[in-house]
């Protein structure tokens, strides 16, 4: 450590005493107790003074008159206020600690792009608003699609999905349009063995039948099972690049140029661009629609703390399907709104709407505050450092951990572990609890599919080294214990609030509804 | 009754030209807990390798695949209330589907019991 204090000392203080005899209200000091909102409050008790209603009755509707008023909890404002900061206390956060979910980029969202998405003209506008009194934001929707085409290389951007699963599901649509323009009737969509659950979901969703490719030995995508399903039946394939095993699809262009010889179309799943931004353009390697989510890639706030947003890059053969409306820039240097009544004239081939308005706007200043922070050499270190990260992670506990890819060279952005090793009857599910006691949240578990056990670390490049160490010391522990056999990992976690949950019986019979007295 | 295993870890008993599908022991073993079982609707007719039914455990959803063609002529609806028989009972009382068999002759390339243990014990 570099830390001015290398000795770690302290003054003596007494650690906190777990088995002293337990308290009148519930609470251990700063380990709060917090009931459920309903439990809380009385009857008729309000934060807000409500006028009483001064409209006549209305006859038409007297029988849907309430007899009694709606069982509302009943707070003061204070006590509505602390009831979910008391709440807060007990959840785990980015500005906590590392989120090293994989597949998910949980990284530190700059508080530059906060000051920016709060000031007034972009944090009051309205979707409603004339065009002409939000220009400012029409300018900001406008940059931010120029950047995410320049940074991808290709030719268009839908910028009004909401999140992943949303721009997948415009990315299909947009290749149902294509084909039907071309009058054909293909109607399959292979998707690698190794994709997200929501490629598969999404491509069912869209009205298409799904057949899957097996995966080759060394975790990328079989290109010679993939070339022998193509054929007039196949609408396209769906694949995550890098994909779901941390690895980097070598051979991306040999499959979009076999897919395209074959008439379908290339959709990308983006979720894990974090690892190539700035590094590789999506449509330099034959890409016909690739969702980014500004969540994850451009750190806007993710994991319960904001709305995702998923912009769809498009080539040139599917840019004339795009959704409305869209922002396009006039001559006279103006941005517009390309809607419904100009579609005619502008955007004939439209497949129609993804969403009321125009996007996520509050997503939309953080990511380009985010974009034009970095610049372009800022970006490209994002994903040196992710992947750097990440193969820091992988190196430093394959020792510990079985790594089923680390033989296949370096990882991209995220380390994948299997459960092989560990003692018998200890599985993932013990390290990911231990990690819990030890302060941290999870890694993602049992995805991708395709490994034992998988356990898939994604540090991003927001971590310093000391933050890693301290991580990767933590897993290291947990892992130790699990090959040793040590018996009380079973029970962890010790120290949360709460001891390991039942997660069988909250899935099979999951109490969905609070009720006054348990069991009626 | 004659049963036989297919490499994606169904079973199927077959008696005349009636089949009851379930999934192995092995297979409940890598999922989990089960928590859910989403069975096929009676009358439904279905081709060899369709995935009818869907497994969801405490780790994935899993597809359960036909191992013949053939129309479904029952579910096994106590899976609803209790779809741990699953786990507990996979090759027997946790049988998911019987059907009719379109064509017997589909059965000659799936295995016996020791063929599938071996195939089980090289995975």
């Amino acid at each position: 450590m570099n830390a001015p204090n290398k000795a770690g000392w302290r003054p003596a203080m007494g650690d906190a005493e777990v088995t002293a005899s337990p308290t009148a209200s519930g609470d251990k000091a700063l380990m709060l107790e917090e009931p459920l909102i309903f439990e809380l409050g009385r009857p008729g008790t309000c934060g807000v003074d409500i006028d009483e209603a001064d409209l006549p009755p209305m006859d038409a509707l007297a029988s849907f008159l309430r007899a009694a008023p709606p069982a509302l909890p009943g707070l003061t404002e204070p006590e509505a206020v602390r009831h979910y900061t008391r709440l807060s206390r007990q959840n785990y956060a980015i500005d906590l600690g590392p989120f090293p979910l994989g597949s998910c980029t949980m990284k530190h969202n700059p508080r530059l792009n906060e000051k920016v998405a709060r000031l007034p003209g972009f944090a009051d506008v309205h979707p409603l608003a004339p065009q002409q009194t939000v220009r400012g934001a029409l300018e900001v929707i406008n940059q931010l699609a120029f950047w995410l085409i320049e940074l991808t290389g290709m030719h268009g951007v839908a910028m009004s999905p909401k999140a992943g699963a949303h721009g997948e599901l415009c990315g299909l649509l947009c290749i149902k349009a294509a084909i039907a323009a071309r009058g054909e009737d293909r109607h399959v969509i292979l998707v690698p063995e190794s994709a997200h659950g929501t490629n598969p979901a999404t491509a069912a969703f869209a009205g298409f039948s799904v057949e899957s490719i097996p995966a080759t030995a060394d975790g990328r995508v079989d290109l010679a099972a993939l070339k022998a399903k193509l054929g007039p039946q196949v609408a396209g394939v769906m694949i995550t690049n890098p994909n779901t095993c941390g690895l980097f699809e070598r051979d991306m262009k040999a499959i979009s140029d076999a897919v395209h010889a074959a008439g379908g179309y290339v959709y990308c799943d983006g979720a894990n661009f974090n690892a190539v931004v700035g590094k590789v353009r999506p449509g330099d390697l034959g890409i016909d629609a690739m969702h980014i989510n500004l969540h994850k890639t451009f750190s806007t706030p993710h994991g319960g703390g904001g709305p995702g947003s998923g912009p769809v890059v498009l080539s040139a053969a599917l840019s004339p399907f795009g959704p409305l409306p869209f922002t396009a820039r006039r001559a006279d240097g103006s941005v517009v709104l390309i809607e419904e009544e100009d579609a005619e004239a502008e955007h004939p081939q439209s497949f129609g709407r993804m969403a009321a308005f125009h996007g996520q706007m509050g997503m939309f200043t953080r990511a380009l505050a985010y974009i034009l922070s970095h610049g372009a050499d800022g970006l490209k270190q994002v994903a040196e450092d992710a992947v750097l990260n990440a193969n820091y992670v992988l190196r430093s506990l394959e020792d510990v951990l079985d790594a089923p890819f680390g033989g296949a060279g370096p990882c991209m952005h995220e380390a994948l572990f299997s459960d092989a090793g560990l003692a018998e009857g200890f599985s993932t599910i013990d390290i990911a609890k231990g990690l819990i006691d030890e302060g941290f949240h999870p890694m993602t578990v049992y995805f991708p599919l395709v490994v034992h056990g998988a356990m898939l670390v994604e540090p991003t490049e927001t971590e310093s080294k000391a933050g890693l160490d301290r991580f990767i010391g933590s897993l290291r522990h947990v892992a130790q214990r699990a090959r040793a056999g040590d018996d009380s990992l079973h029970g962890a976690p010790h120290f949360a609030p709460r001891r390991r949950l039942d997660e069988t019986l909250a899935a099979r019979k999951p109490v969905l509804v609070w009720k006054e007295q348990a069991g009626e | 009754m004659t049963r036989y295993y297919t490499q994606d870890h169904e079973w199927i008993e077959v008696s005349g030209s009636e089949g009851t599908v379930g999934i192995t022991d092995y297979a409940q073993g890598q999922l989990g807990d089960i928590t859910y079982v989403d069975l096929p609707e009676v009358g439904a007719v279905l081709a060899k390798g369709d995935a009818p039914c869907v497994v969801d455990s405490v780790k994935a959803a899993s597809d359960v695949y036909s191992p013949v063609s053939g129309t479904v002529t029952e579910a096994n609806h106590a899976l609803a209330d209790a779809p741990e028989l699953v786990n507990t009972e996979a090759e027997t009382g946790g049988w998911l589907f019987r059907l009719t068999l379109s064509d017997p002759a589909e059965l000659s390339v799936l295995m016996d019991r020791a063929a599938y243990d071996a195939f089980v014990a090289g995975l």
